[in-house]
């Protein structure tokens, strides 16, 4: 069993981190990430072509994860695949080891680094969060028998403070009955909305933890106020920030309060450190 | 209706490569709305393919240039004009430019680019509406298409990436699903959104579609 998936039954605060696969064959230094994050965290989710830029599968990165003795979450995308392909990555995936799935829409690709290629969407999140757990039932989603029948620990992604948080928790409802077994948020930095948004979903029988991200600048905090959906960085934390001699170490504070704060409110976090992967240790801090 | 774009003109002479005596064809009906190949359009064609040194013997603009068995008459009635062309240059959408294909041996040049099945808005101005996906679901968002107002086809809900109720591939552009949200919570029906909604049976839109109805005798001869 994932020890991902073991910790969260256990209700034991969960830490994840992310990481992005290379442009290119070079693995080295992503693996040297994976390891360095490996020390503090449960699994390490790999990214798929983020941003709707080209990179080194998700496939291939938590393969190799996996010879390294570490644990992936893979993450399968909708907007590169359709049905077809999506099983068959599914299936290898169980076949190498690998359990821990996120499922997510994906990034429009007129947004990344191949505008012009051609979008699929074969299917949305929800109805590939119910095609894993269809695979997971010894079945195809044709119906057909699969010889084999691979075991998943299936996530999706939430917006705690999506614009309408009404339309946000329908949709995660929709993926928690389509078989998510644990969500990860968008960026969290306010700590009283957050309880508010746990507090509206605690029907669900499902694992939240909430992402994190290093405030690592004040104009970072403004331009994700300005331009990254769902994210809100109360004007406190960019003044503080801004007030701070110190800034590096004023950003680690802030966000080990909020993965503080979070110990009570969820199961667990996610780091998205966007760079500052030899600073987890210091993030973490109050809790390890 | 169909929206289409006249290519660039250069693309177009690119394409005429070769030929100097050319007859344009262009559409009363789609692409007379859409400016891209009505009598004005096709005039303007003219003067502008002249002052390149072609000779345009002959224009004309069918009614319907989608519908075949009316581009083989209109052919029929002006093929001694048609004959002496090099080729024909078709200001219709992609449909008006294959009727053409079937009815002459000529070498048949497009002049526009289709864009997609389009309501009028107003004079002027054209938004997709429908996706012809093959099965509706209109009824459950109570009409308005996720298919096509959203940017990424999603039929469950909205990807979370819209910004102030504005799409992530797009800022002035409205996000589909904030759209259905709003009516369906203004007319108390939220429920409907949280129907799990199949995947799509891409069966129905194979192509090339096509659609033959039984029709009575009488029907037909008229």
């Amino acid at each position: 069993m994932s020890r991902l998936r073991e910790e969260l039954e256990a209700d034991r605060f969960a830490i994840t981190a992310e990481i992005v696969p290379p442009k290119g064959t070079n693995v080295q230094e992503t693996i040297t990430t994976a390891r360095s994050l490996w020390k503090f965290v449960l699994a390490i989710n790999i990214n798929e072509n983020p941003h709707a830029v080209m990179r080194m599968s998700s496939l291939a990165v938590s393969r190799l994860l996996v010879e390294a003795r570490m644990e992936p979450v893979f993450h399968v995308t909708a907007r590169d695949k359709n049905r077809l392909a999506l099983q068959s990555d599914l299936l290898g995936a169980a076949a190498l080891g690998i359990e821990n799935v996120l499922v997510i829409s994906g990034d429009h690709q007129s947004l990344g680094d191949h505008k012009e290629a051609k979008p699929v969407y074969d299917l949305d999140s929800v109805q590939l969060l119910r095609m894993i757990t269809t695979l997971m039932s010894g079945r195809d989603l044709a119906g057909g028998a699969l010889d084999g029948t691979p075991v998943f620990f299936p996530g999706a992604v939430v917006n705690p403070q999506g614009d309408i948080p009404e339309l946000e928790i329908i949709k995660m409802e929709k993926k928690a009955a389509a078989g998510a077994q644990f969500f990860q948020t968008q960026a969290v930095y306010e700590l009283e909305s957050f309880a508010a948004f746990m507090d509206q979903i605690k029907h669900l029988e499902t694992k939240v933890l909430a992402g994190i991200v290093p405030l690592k600048s004040p104009r970072m905090g403004r331009f994700m106020n300005e331009k990254i959906p769902g994210i809100r960085v109360p004007d406190e934390l960019i003044e503080r920030l801004e007030k701070s001699s110190r800034k590096e170490e004023e950003s680690l504070a802030i966000a080990r309060e909020l993965i503080a704060g979070c110990r009570d409110l969820c199961h667990g976090v996610h780091l998205m450190t966007i760079g500052w992967y030899d600073k987890v240790e210091r993030m973490l801090a109050d809790i390890i | 209706m169909i929206a289409t774009k006249q290519k660039p003109f250069e693309e177009i002479l690119e394409s005429l490569e070769g030929e100097k005596k050319i007859f344009i064809v262009g559409c009363g009906d789609c692409a007379s709305l859409c400016h891209t190949g009505g009598e004005e359009e096709v005039w303007e064609m003219e003067e502008k393919l002249v002052v390149e040194g072609k000779e345009v013997v002959g224009t004309v603009v069918i009614d319907v240039a989608c519908h075949t068995l009316k581009v083989r008459s209109v052919f029929n009635e002006l093929k001694e004009q048609i004959k002496q062309a090099d080729g024909l240059l078709i200001l219709a959408c992609g449909a008006g430019v294959q009727s053409a294909t079937q009815v002459t041996d000529k070498t048949v040049h497009p002049g526009l680019d289709s864009l997609f099945l389009a309501n009028i808005r107003r004079h002027g101005e054209f938004m997709e509406r429908c996706s012809m996906c093959g099965q509706c679901i209109l009824d459950i968002t109570r009409g308005i298409c996720p298919v096509t107002r959203c940017a990424k086809g999603l039929i469950n809900g909205p990807c979370g990436g819209a910004k102030d109720g504005k799409c992530e591939v797009d800022s002035q552009r409205d996000c589909g699903w904030v759209q259905i949200y709003e009516r369906l919570k203004e007319r108390g029906e939220l429920d409907r959104l949280r129907r799990y909604q199949a995947p799509k049976d891409f069966q129905r839109t194979v192509k090339p579609g096509s659609l033959i109805l039984e029709l009575p005798k009488k029907g037909i001869a008229k």
